[in-house]
């Protein structure tokens, strides 16, 4: 099956259901032969922005355009563009041959072709020898390989996924991911798929962008965002982060003042890149800090807070403890291994905070 | 045995699993019994009639000397002709009308819906009646056309004119079942397949139509049976030479014994049953439920310009043609002499002073047996919806089949049976012969509504949770007082729904009460309209008559949906309590 890499790009694309912005000023470009995400939590906009793509909804300004052409105004089924439903909506009066070959049919494609091009669908995605059963008599991921073949059998120009492992229980759902993986790098096809789960998306995807109430929040790659992230927003969805408000009091050179409301001031060397004074969100993940039993020896590269253990959870790989720091609550990670003994809650305790791992965020 | 029944409180068990275990069994044997006796064995009486010789020997002889005679063979083919015919005109009504409700957003949607009950609150018989005197060769509309355009359309004429009354009075079945089932499409479904490059035509021929297609076959299924076993129609039009005419004729002239009514008879059952047999066969295992958790109907769209004129259009022809028979119908009620003329000419009460002087006892008459047989319906229902949903029983499911099958018995037939099986056998303790009283008039109609009533009783009693009842009995309700205390209360509003559809639905029922009246005084006001409707002078009162039982049954139509409407908010904000 031959593909031609399709590039997508989103300029200034708005909408909204009457007075309701759904998507507000998206500006993104998905380069050729990309594995792109779309995360957000629900009712983040990412599913609209992707039936919009596929040109079940209409924006209402911008533009949208497939390797430069603006396709705005193209009804859904002029646009080749494939989608694969969350809900696989495959036919269920149909085997599952008809279904992968109803595309074909609609292009009035010849018999010859029809077959071949089925076929080969099917075997790319293992279910030849059920061509002839019916949508009910599959598994859970055979339907979901069925909406597959169907949607790539038309060689699209672009592949769009909504939630897609989202109907398979936990086991499926990594296997699949991996076949997912494999299939979009054997067809080079541009690929963007929808999910809430940033672990899906960190492990599967290229890059993704961030979208939240409709605004798109930062596009990276996962290590970027998980490292980099523009905002408070990308910060906590991305990964776990601490996230403490407050005012950048004072910088000079060597050292930074960070005023945090409920805890006092911190000060911390200054990064390379200093931000600017004023309001400001000091971020850390809390596997980057470290904790010990107060008065014990300290790394002095570390910034140390004394504080209370709340609550604690042993998670296996590590133990997850609720801190007590000032009136706030910190989460920290303490990497766990055979012998390490928990501090029980009421234990008092330092957290050590790693200057380079913080990021500060604007507001 | 003790586990097949429901799980009894452990405190109690020892006490009431006697009691518990005898209660549902004799219900279950008194009503399978009444089934036996009032429509397994008179239909069965009726197939062993049309099998065997006067000596008892069994033989096919009865339906070669059937087929040989012209008169048979001609009434066998019209009454396929124009069940089938009538069933393709139906669905040509419907589909778009039905199509236009679930896809498009427009004010049409309420009209369509008036449409879906209109027809069905008239009986067909009367409706004939009245289009001949707006389509008639004579009619209103056909005076209209010869006066302006010099030509007339011959459209009531022999069996077009059939067609045209069946295919009026019976399209909302399709309607009604395929908008259920488009409702229910997923639109994902659509949205997949217009992704993939169909749309307008093809997308309804190739996705939308296919998935209806169970609520579509339901309906035309329905369409046909009604229109295959329909007495009233052609004789009312003077149409013989059909199936349901010939039996009654024979019947009625040559008498219970004459084999070729049975034959016919079997002929009619066979039918009804194939047509309904088809229809789930072709469906089989095709559950096509396709609404998605989560997931929306189909989108709906507005109407461009053109598209609403045509829509509209349609609405607007339809509409016109399913209210003739109303109109002609009051308009008649009200004439004072009415032929070849556009309207009437002159205006009348005395047509109501009539029948309300003299029609007393038939108003009497239908209110006596249609109170009576919806009651047993609604009881036997209730029943068995109980013993089907909420016990172990063996064979319970029986039950439900046989009560549903006497949707596939024509009334003609099933009255037929009675004759026969009953000839000669007395009322207890005296000496009048059970064919000469009104008992088996009701009891056919009883029968006949049973599987309307016993579907009303099945949805209400799924929509009372189990728990309602085990929380009775846990607090110390035994069976029979949870069922009078909690269940029926919470069923009310399905049961009154279930007795009022039996109600109007016997009133109007014709076929079984034409053969089963043997004296004017039982007849019921079905049965005047179509004795008055004989005679021109009658036509008049005939008509006032028809309009009274049209009031009654649009009446009742209006307070069972409000029934049902109410007894769901009822039970849905008890279920959330």
């Amino acid at each position: 099956m031959s593909t031609h890499k399709a590039s997508l790009e989103c300029r200034h694309i708005s909408l909204s259901y009457g007075a309701t912005p759904v998507l507000r000023d998206i500006t993104l470009k998905i380069e050729p032969g990309e594995f792109f995400a779309l995360l957000g939590p629900s009712g983040s906009g990412k599913s609209t922005l992707l039936r919009l793509i596929a040109g079940f909804n209409q924006h209402q300004s911008g533009e949208l355009l497939i390797d430069g052409q603006d396709i705005s105004g193209v009804p859904p089924h002029q646009r080749n563009i494939g989608m694969v439903f969350q809900s696989y909506a495959l036919w269920p009066h149909m085997t599952v041959w008809d279904n992968v070959a109803f595309g074909l049919v609609e292009r009035r494609e010849s018999r010859d072709t029809i077959r071949r091009k089925v076929g080969a669908a099917l075997e790319l995605v293992g279910l030849q020898d059920y061509a002839q059963r019916r949508p009910g008599q599959l598994s859970g991921g055979q339907q979901q390989r069925v909406a597959l073949a169907r949607t790539i059998v038309i060689e699209p120009k672009l592949l769009l996924l909504d939630e897609p492992l989202s109907n398979l229980d936990k086991k499926l759902r990594v296997q699949m991911r991996e076949e997912l993986k494999n299939l979009q790098r054997t067809l080079g096809l541009t690929t963007i798929f929808v999910t809430h789960d940033q672990e899906e998306a960190m492990t599967t995807a290229d890059r993704m962008a961030v979208l939240d109430q409709g605004v798109l929040q930062q596009v990276g790659t996962a290590a970027g965002l998980y490292d980099e992230p523009h905002n408070r927003f990308v910060a906590g969805f991305v990964g776990t982060a601490n996230l403490l408000a407050g005012t950048i009091a004072a910088l000079d050179g060597e050292t930074l003042c960070f005023d945090a409301p409920g805890l006092g001031r911190l000060t911390l060397p200054a990064p390379a890149r200093p931000p600017a004074l004023g309001a400001a969100t000091l971020a850390f993940r809390p596997h980057q800090m470290q904790i010990a039993a107060a008065g014990a020896a300290s790394d002095a590269a570390r910034v140390w807070l004394d504080g209370q253990v709340e609550s604690a959870e042993f998670l296996g790989e590590f133990s997850r403890y609720r801190v007590r720091v000032g009136d706030i609550a910190l989460i920290c990670d303490q990497p766990h291994d055979a012998g390490v003994v928990m501090f029980e809650p009421g234990a008092a305790v330092r957290l050590g905070i790693a200057p380079g791992q913080s990021r500060y965020l604007s507001a | 045995m003790s586990a097949s029944t429901l799980p009894v409180p452990a405190a109690g068990a020892p006490v009431r699993r006697t009691a518990a275990h005898w209660g549902p069994w004799l219900a279950f044997g008194l009503i399978t019994a009444f089934l036996l006796c009032f429509l397994v064995l008179p239909v069965g009486t009726v197939i062993y009639t049309a099998f065997v010789t006067d000596t008892g020997a069994l033989t096919v002889g009865h339906f070669t000397n059937f087929f040989n005679q012209g008169v048979f063979r001609e009434s066998f083919f019209n009454s396929l002709q124009v069940a089938l015919a009538s069933t393709f005109f139906a669905s040509v009504i419907a589909v778009p009308l039905a199509y236009l409700t679930v896809r498009f957003e427009f004010r049409g949607a309420l009209a369509i819906q008036t449409l879906g009950v209109l027809p069905l609150i008239m009986p067909p018989f009367v409706g004939a009646v009245a289009l001949q005197l707006i389509f008639g060769k004579n009619g209103s509309v056909n005076l209209l056309l010869d006066d302006w355009l010099g030509f007339t359309i011959p459209i009531m004429d022999g069996l077009v004119g059939v067609t045209f009354v069946e295919s009026i009075h019976y399209f909302p079945f399709i309607l009604l079942n395929l908008v259920a089932a488009m409702r229910n499409i997923d639109g994902a479904m659509e949205e997949s397949a217009l992704n993939l490059g169909a749309r307008g035509w093809r997308l309804f021929r190739r996705v939308i139509f296919p998935l209806a297609m169970p609520g579509y076959l339901a309906g035309a299924a329905l369409v046909f049976v009604k229109v295959f076993d329909d007495l009233g129609t052609p004789l009312v039009m003077g149409i013989t030479n059909m199936l349901a005419p010939q039996a009654y004729l024979r019947i009625t002239t040559a008498g219970v014994d004459d084999p070729l009514g049975y034959v016919i008879s079997v002929i009619m059952i066979a039918f009804s049953i194939l047509a309904l047999w088809l229809a789930a066969r072709v469906m089989k295992g095709r559950d096509y439920a396709t609404l998605q958790k989560g997931g929306g109907a189909l989108q709906k769209r507005r109407l461009s310009t053109w598209e609403s004129l045509l829509a509209y259009g349609w609405i607007v022809l339809v509409l016109l043609i399913v209210l003739a028979p109303h109109i002609g119908i009051l308009l008649m009620s009200f004439a004072q002499v009415w032929s070849f003329s556009v309207l009437p000419d002159a205006y009348t009460l005395a047509h109501y002073a009539t029948i309300f002087s003299d029609a007393k006892g038939m108003i009497g008459n239908t209110l006596l047996y249609c109170v009576l047989a919806a009651g047993l319906d609604v009881v036997i229902g209730t029943a068995i919806a109980y013993l089907i949903l909420r016990t172990r029983l063996p064979a319970r499911q029986w039950l439900d089949w046989l009560a549903s099958a006497a949707l596939a018995i024509p009334g003609l037939v099933l009255a037929i049976g009675y004759l026969r099986l009953f000839k000669g056998v007395t009322l207890p303790f005296t000496d009048t012969l059970v064919v000469q009283t009104w008992v088996l008039i009701m009891l056919a109609y009883a029968v006949r509504r049973l599987p309307y009533a016993l579907r009303s009783c099945m949805a209400a009693l799924q929509q009372v949770h189990v728990s309602l009842e085990e929380a009775a009995q846990s607090l110390g309700a035994s069976r029979l007082s949870t069922i009078r205390r909690v269940m029926v209360p919470l069923m009310a509003g399905g049961i009154l729904a279930g007795f009022v559809t039996s109600f109007i639905t016997a009133a109007v029922e014709l076929s079984a009460t034409l053969v089963l009246v043997s004296a004017e005084s039982q007849a019921p006001m079905s049965l005047g309209i179509y004795l008055y409707m004989q005679s021109i002078a009658g036509r008049g009162p005939g008509a006032a008559l028809a309009v009274l039982a049209v009031l009654v049954v649009a009446l009742g139509t209006y307070f069972s949906h409000r029934f049902v409407e109410r007894s769901r908010t009822t039970v849905a904000s008890t279920a959330k309590a």
